[in-house]
């Protein structure tokens, strides 16, 4: 019974009222051995990661490797036209004028790691995403206002319906809810 | 101080004027600012305003389109002065769009609570700002249509751009500007987009927020990686707001021409650009928070901070000013000293002493505490602010271009009808977006303020 329940359920989720009660609730839920645990808030809240254990994110590698591809990239792009593609003769001086080259190399390394930056989050957040399952559940529209939510979800090891409910309640979540997956 | 007075970093003084006004929770700053948005029927005077400046904006239209048929030439430009009104207003908007950025990324770097209420608008303030400043270069170029040769192509002709030219620095430094600008201000608008999709009643709105807010949920995975972004956003803006401003300076201080050639361009043109920038949030959060009546989010303390930035950066152009006349004095070269000479005696004096007057003088009232909690004060001195970096730019251009080394390379500048056309009609451009944008988006960042409601109640406890 368990079992065909568990194909067809996203999740299940539970509500609180500050960033306080959503911190406690995610720490005890992964003390209990969870850990396909997600959370929801209408604003970053402090703490909020570690007590999920996320690692350190991949964004900033990214917007490193933007940033050295802009400015690298830039730089030996100015050298190709001066020196190879239209080359001028200015009164016989140096083609490769590098010091000349710097403010767009600098603009484009800005232009390459701030470019990598923003794509690479949204890619690693896969965003756009027009549907999640969490938008199943009605109380959500509160999760971009006023409101934390925490979802267990189904793809945990762990995952028992009656089970999580019990903890979410342990915790003080109200409005405990079964996400369903379509 | 006296010694009877508070620190000023006090809980005292602190509770006297606050960054936000007392008794928010986190729904209530969320129905307040989306209100604006959502359910406020539009009053009439959005739609007189807006009226008043798309008209503006239709003489811009009238004034370009008329430029296009006849050319440049029916400008006030001629040679010696190549330049004129184009360059002065391309400088100008360029300036006032750098107060956006600073205070969205310097000010988020170092912490400052006070920037969450007004650093929505003063980036949106930037990306318009940009956009008129941006059309100037291009009207000027005489055909607009090919402003495509700036940029790196392969062409069949087999040209390439001279990278070597402070003009091409220019097109990258503003390009990049632009777009940074326009990705930081979108990334910080995604959760409250989301917040607009998910309280919006009506259809259309819900699927248009929808589609903005690309399915943001605020998952603690993806605000986890999104603060990451957020804050090397404000890392990379820092500097390259720094950048922007002084690669404009190049145009000029590469240059020979007396008056241009100097090394305290770039700093001064940056301190000068957050001056006017400054000033202009200060023109547009006045009225602001009036209508729609937000003097509890955008508070006495912010306006006082925005004083006391433009004080200081009034203070550094100053001392800029001061230096171009010790260094043309001290050098001895007689083309600089002629020039300097010329700010004082010649043909365009007025402008210069006007521009003493607005810039140095008036902002020394800032000092007094009164005038800086006097809000119609502030309104007149930000106006004051910004007529004087305009007459700036204009002594930069027109001086040194009409009285260069021979005196038969002098010239008159006076503009025609259609400069000024132009010029009042990107600042009916500006403020048509500005309406529009205040109307369909959130004009205080919601979800920026949520977190301020958290660390206020947790500094209560």
């Amino acid at each position: 019974m368990q079992h065909l329940h568990r194909s067809h359920i996203y999740g299940v989720m539970g509500e609180f009222g500050d960033p306080a009660e959503l911190i406690h609730a995610v720490e005890k839920i992964r003390a209990a051995g969870y850990r396909r645990v997600n959370a929801y808030s209408p604003f970053p809240v402090e703490g909020l990661s570690e007590a999920l254990g996320l690692k350190r994110d991949m964004v900033s590698t990214i917007c490193l490797l933007g940033g050295l591809a802009g400015g690298v990239g830039g730089f030996f792009f100015q050298y190709w036209v001066a020196t190879t593609a239209y080359p001028l003769n200015i009164g016989g001086r140096p083609l490769n004028s590098w010091p000349a080259f710097i403010p767009v190399t600098f603009e484009l390394t800005i232009l390459g790691a701030s470019l990598a930056a923003v794509f690479g989050m949204l890619a690693l957040n896969k965003l756009p995403q027009p549907h999640h399952p969490v938008f199943n559940v009605p109380r959500f529209t509160h999760a971009s206002a006023d409101r934390f939510f925490v979802c267990i979800e189904a793809k945990d090891p762990k995952f028992h319906l009656a089970e999580c409910a019990r903890i979410l309640q342990e915790v003080h979540a109200h409005h405990i809810t079964e996400v369903s997956d379509d | 101080m006296s010694a009877g007075q508070p620190p000023l970093d006090s809980p005292e003084i602190r509770r006297l004027t606050p960054v936000i006004g007392p008794g928010y929770t986190y729904g209530s700053v969320t129905d307040k600012i989306s209100a604006i948005v959502l359910t406020r029927p539009t009053s009439i005077g959005w739609y007189i305003g807006f009226l008043i400046a798309f008209s503006v904006m239709g003489m811009m239209t009238v004034a370009i389109g008329w430029l296009i048929i006849k050319g440049t030439g029916i400008w006030g430009i001629n040679i010696p002065i190549g330049w004129g009104f184009a360059i002065v207003n391309f400088v100008w908007w360029i300036g006032i769009g750098h107060a956006g950025t600073l205070i969205s990324a310097i000010l988020f770097l170092l912490n400052q609570k006070w920037r969450t209420s007004i650093n929505r608008f003063a980036e949106a303030m930037t990306l318009f700002a940009v956009a008129c400043a941006g059309m100037f270069p291009l009207i000027h170029t005489g055909r607009p249509w090919m402003a495509f040769y700036m940029f790196p192509y392969p062409s069949t002709m087999g040209i390439w751009p001279q990278f070597r030219s402070p003009l091409i620095w220019d097109v990258f430094a503003v390009s990049t500007y632009g777009t940074v600008s326009l990705m930081f201000w979108f990334v910080g608008l995604i959760p409250d987009l989301a917040t607009l999709r998910d309280r919006s009643v009506k259809k259309p709105m819900k699927i248009i927020y929808g589609m903005l807010s690309m399915g943001w949920r605020g998952s603690a995975r993806h605000w986890h990686r999104y603060q990451s972004a957020y804050l090397l956003l404000a890392g990379l803006a820092t500097p390259l707001v720094l950048s922007v401003h002084s690669v404009i300076s190049f145009d000029f201080s590469v240059a020979i021409v007396p008056g241009w050639h100097t090394t305290v361009f770039p700093p001064y043109f940056v301190a000068g650009a957050i001056y006017s920038g400054f000033a202009m949030v200060l023109t547009i959060a006045i009225p602001l928070r009036k209508a729609y009546g937000l003097e509890d989010f955008i508070t006495m303390r912010h306006l006082d901070n925005m004083a006391k930035v433009m004080l200081a950066t009034g203070l550094i152009v100053a001392y800029g000013y001061f230096i171009e006349f010790f260094m043309a004095s001290y050098s001895g070269n007689k083309f600089d000293v002629f020039l300097v000479q010329q700010r004082l005696h010649g043909p365009y004096a007025p402008f210069y002493y006007a521009l003493i007057l607005c810039n140095i003088l008036i902002p020394q009232l800032l000092w007094s505490f009164k005038m800086r909690h006097n809000v119609a004060v502030l309104f007149i001195m930000s106006i004051v602010v910004n007529i004087g970096m305009w007459l700036e730019r204009f002594v930069i251009v027109v001086i040194s271009l009409t009285r260069d080394f021979v005196p038969s390379a002098w010239g008159r500048y006076s503009p025609t009808v259609w400069d000024w056309a132009t010029f009042i009609g990107t600042m009916g451009m500006f403020v048509t977006l500005i309406f529009l944008f205040v109307r369909v988006l959130p004009a205080i960042s919601i979800a920026e303020m949520r977190e301020l409601v958290a660390e206020t109640s947790e500094d209560e406890k």
